[in-house]
């Protein structure tokens, strides 16, 4: 496949694996990366790259997966929207099993009888709502930069439409001030319970907001960024320009994902988000807890399309499955296997945690491709079934 | 005759309707007019609730199977010739020859007649095709709103040739693995005409009797054929799950050596779905102890439905049962189950 197979070839990756290695001896230390982003979880796992990259090279899965961050207070009040009798909420495949309080997900809910519909982009939510005039369609809208666009988009399309009955649950959060709260949590900064060397960092929320935003963060912790392409190669180049800046002992944002990510970002898009959302004062987010200027939500303007205006939405306080531990697996203290549940009573069948649901959440990726590494309990051979 | 007389159904614009369903003479009509032509044979000429007939084995196979596909009709078949070849493929994983079938049809009352025809004379096609008649049936209309249009069950039954033991629980370690084609081609075809979803593609179902492709595998592995399945929802990766648990081996892949077509891939790519968990309807994957496996494949290659027919890996022994895979990237991986649901009603 044009432009895909090139970035999946097996020599090159052997060749780069040595580079890697060699650089690594070099330097003659250890090395710790976090990748931000889900995505890069999902491509480390799926293609098997730590088993190409030398024992000194650690990865660390950050909390860069949308449906893991989202608290527990907003899936239920995303519940309860849809279990009112006039609403149609509309939301992306995963977010559909994702557990609320009591184990309760959107998917039960429709089961027991509420009107949840799955939906490739935020623009089906406005045909549903011309189509179905009568309901009330609220768009569950998740995700970091990069599905915040999409929603304005949305937003800009029922507006001109004059289609009155579509409306936006605002969840889209902010990357650099999840990596700064990352940084500046006691576990990296005080105890030195983590340790990071650098973030390897986010390629599709690049593209739209550029590089630039990590400059600050990069200069004031000392640690490297290089900003990198899903594909497994585009991950390998990034460790080995990782390690190029920690031997150089240089603490720079680099750019290896050059054929989509430009310093500035996308302008358009980042003109349609100013024009629309502005920024909460905080935001909670699953596992890193309260983070200041880290969520969007709309502009008093467009207050026609928020779900928590028109329907008075109230902050609920979610409850946690007790022993559930995607908190500390989302900000890299714990490793999935470290959790009790995992695998015993928490698998992608039915997960208890957000991190097991998406395919890109640490622990769905690591029961999904690696569990085979790992010395396991009885019930772990089981699997699957 | 004592049955009124009645005025022949309108097929081109005609409904199903629930008297269609009720036994009386509406539903005589039906079965006249729709399914007797399409389905023809002595069997159901007969006009009885059964179908009685004689077979030369000790041993016979038989398995039954629900169709709900969403949509009817989609590139490289429908719901009639699924209906079909999903049972006669159930059969020949037992390495048997499928003889006989039975079709029961669910009708959504207001159904079009002519899409019901259009389905009728598939399911004919794809029976006298296979050699496998559909000897016995049943009908049942429900109300409007209460099914999708049509849901078929088809069971069947076949024949086992004396001396041959084809069982999942029998795959072993050192057992290769075969796999007779590309993955990922029916679930992808199926994916690009749902409404939701809608993309262009050349792609069509591979939807196709497997029965000759069997025989010829059986002709040359003999007892060394130790088990086969055909990877249909839920794709290789849970066929090759299911026959680890159930025969208590490893499996070993190798990602390199499964073919998959370059529009699949692009596809799955787009989707973000893995094509291992795609569902396939022509194709199935055999374990063969290794001294005969070259010759099973080479058979394969010889029959128009395993040309591209590949050794993929081995079974291996592992008290876990796990499902690997050396990536073409070098690295390894598990071959999981998927979770959730991919796409419902995809057969």
């Amino acid at each position: 496949m044009k432009h895909v197979d090139e970035y999946r070839d097996g020599r090159l990756a052997r060749a780069l694996a040595e580079r890697i290695a060699d650089a690594a001896s070099r330097g003659g230390g250890r090395y710790h990366f976090m990748e931000f982003c889900g995505g890069h979880t999902h491509a480390i796992s799926r293609y098997g790259l730590e088993d190409l990259l030398p024992e000194s090279v650690q990865l660390i899965h950050g909390p860069g997966c949308p449906v893991c961050v989202l608290p527990v207070g907003r899936i239920d009040s995303a519940i309860r929207l849809a279990e009112r009798p006039e609403v149609t909420l509309c939301t992306y495949g995963d977010m559909l099993r994702v557990p609320g309080s009591r184990g309760v997900s959107l998917l039960r809910a429709r089961a027991a009888g509420a009107d949840v519909r799955m939906i490739y982009s935020a623009a089906d939510a406005v045909e549903l709502a011309r189509a179905e005039p009568h309901r009330e369609v609220v768009l569950f809208a998740i995700g970091f930069e990069t599905t915040t666009p999409p929603t304005a988009l949305a937003i800009r399309l029922a507006e001109r439409l004059g289609v009155k009955n579509f409306t936006v649950f605002c969840n889209h959060v902010l990357t650099p001030s999840a990596i700064q709260n990352i940084l500046e949590s006691p576990e990296v900064r005080e105890l030195g319970r983590v340790r990071i060397d650098g973030f390897i960092g986010p390629s599709h929320v690049s593209t739209i907001i550029g590089s630039t935003p990590y400059e600050f963060f990069a200069e004031e912790f000392a640690k490297p960024v290089v900003i990198a392409g899903f594909e497994p190669l585009d991950v390998l180049q990034a460790v080995h320009m990782l390690i190029r800046q920690v031997n150089d002992g240089r603490h720079e944002v680099e750019i290896q994902y050059g054929r989509a990510v430009r310093p500035e970002g996308n302008e358009h898009a980042k003109a349609d988000v100013a024009e629309l959302f502005e920024l909460r004062k905080s935001f909670e987010w699953r596992g890193l807890g309260t983070v200041p200027y880290s969520a969007l939500r709309l502009k008093r303007a467009y207050a026609q399309f928020d779900a928590e205006r028109r329907f008075e939405l109230e902050d609920l306080p979610g409850r946690e499955v007790p022993g559930c531990q995607c908190g500390a697996v989302l900000r890299g203290v714990k490793r999935p296997p470290d959790c009790k549940l995992f695998g015993t009573v928490c698998t992608p069948e039915t997960p208890m945690g957000s991190c097991m649901v998406s395919s890109e959440g640490a622990c769905a990726a690591h029961w999904t491709y690696k569990r085979f590494r790992e010395p396991r309990p009885a019930a772990l051979a089981e699997g699957g079934a | 005759m004592n049955r009124p007389a009645r005025r022949p159904l309108d097929i081109r614009a005609g409904r199903v309707e629930l008297a269609h369903g009720a036994g009386g003479n509406a539903m005589a009509q039906l079965i006249a007019q729709v399914f007797q032509p399409a389905l023809d044979n002595e069997w159901l000429r007969r006009g009885n609730d059964q179908a009685a007939f004689d077979v030369d084995s000790r041993r016979m196979v038989m398995t039954t199977d629900g169709y709900v596909i969403s949509p009817l009709f989609f590139p490289g078949g429908d719901i009639g010739s699924l209906a079909v070849h999903g049972t006669v493929n159930d059969i020949s994983m037992a390495g048997a020859v499928p003889r006989y079938l039975s079709a029961s049809f669910i009708l959504e009352e207001g159904f079009a007649l002519a899409d019901l025809e259009r389905i009728a004379r598939s399911m004919g096609e794809a029976a006298r095709e296979a050699g496998v008649p559909v000897v016995t049936g049943d009908t049942k209309v429900v109300e409007r709103g209460k099914a999708d249009g049509v849901f078929i069950c088809t069971t069947g039954i076949g024949v086992v040739p004396p001396g041959i033991d084809v069982s999942v629980e029998r795959a072993r370690p050192g057992d290769q693995i075969l796999l007779s084609g590309s993955l990922g081609d029916h679930g992808v075809a199926i994916m690009s005409c749902r409404h939701d979803l809608r993309f262009e593609t050349e792609l069509t179902s591979d939807s196709a009797p497997l029965h000759a492709l069997v025989a010829a595998m059986v002709a040359a592995g003999g007892t060394a054929l130790h088990a086969m399945r055909d990877p249909t929802r839920g794709g290789l990766a849970a066929t090759l799950n299911e026959i680890a648990h159930q025969a208590g081996v490893g499996i070993h892949l190798r990602e390199s050596a499964i073919p998959i077509k370059p529009a699949v891939a692009a596809a799955c790519e787009l989707l973000g779905l893995d094509p291992l968990h795609v569902a396939n309807e022509g194709k199935l994957v055999a374990f063969v102890a290794p001294e005969a496996a070259q010759a099973v494949l080479e058979a394969m290659r010889a029959q128009p439905l395993g040309r591209d027919a590949a050794l993929i890996g081995e079974a291996v022994a592992d008290p876990h049962r796990f499902v690997q895979m050396t990536t073409g990237f070098g690295g390894g991986r598990i071959v999981d189950w998927i979770a959730g649901e991919q796409l419902p009603r995809i057969c």
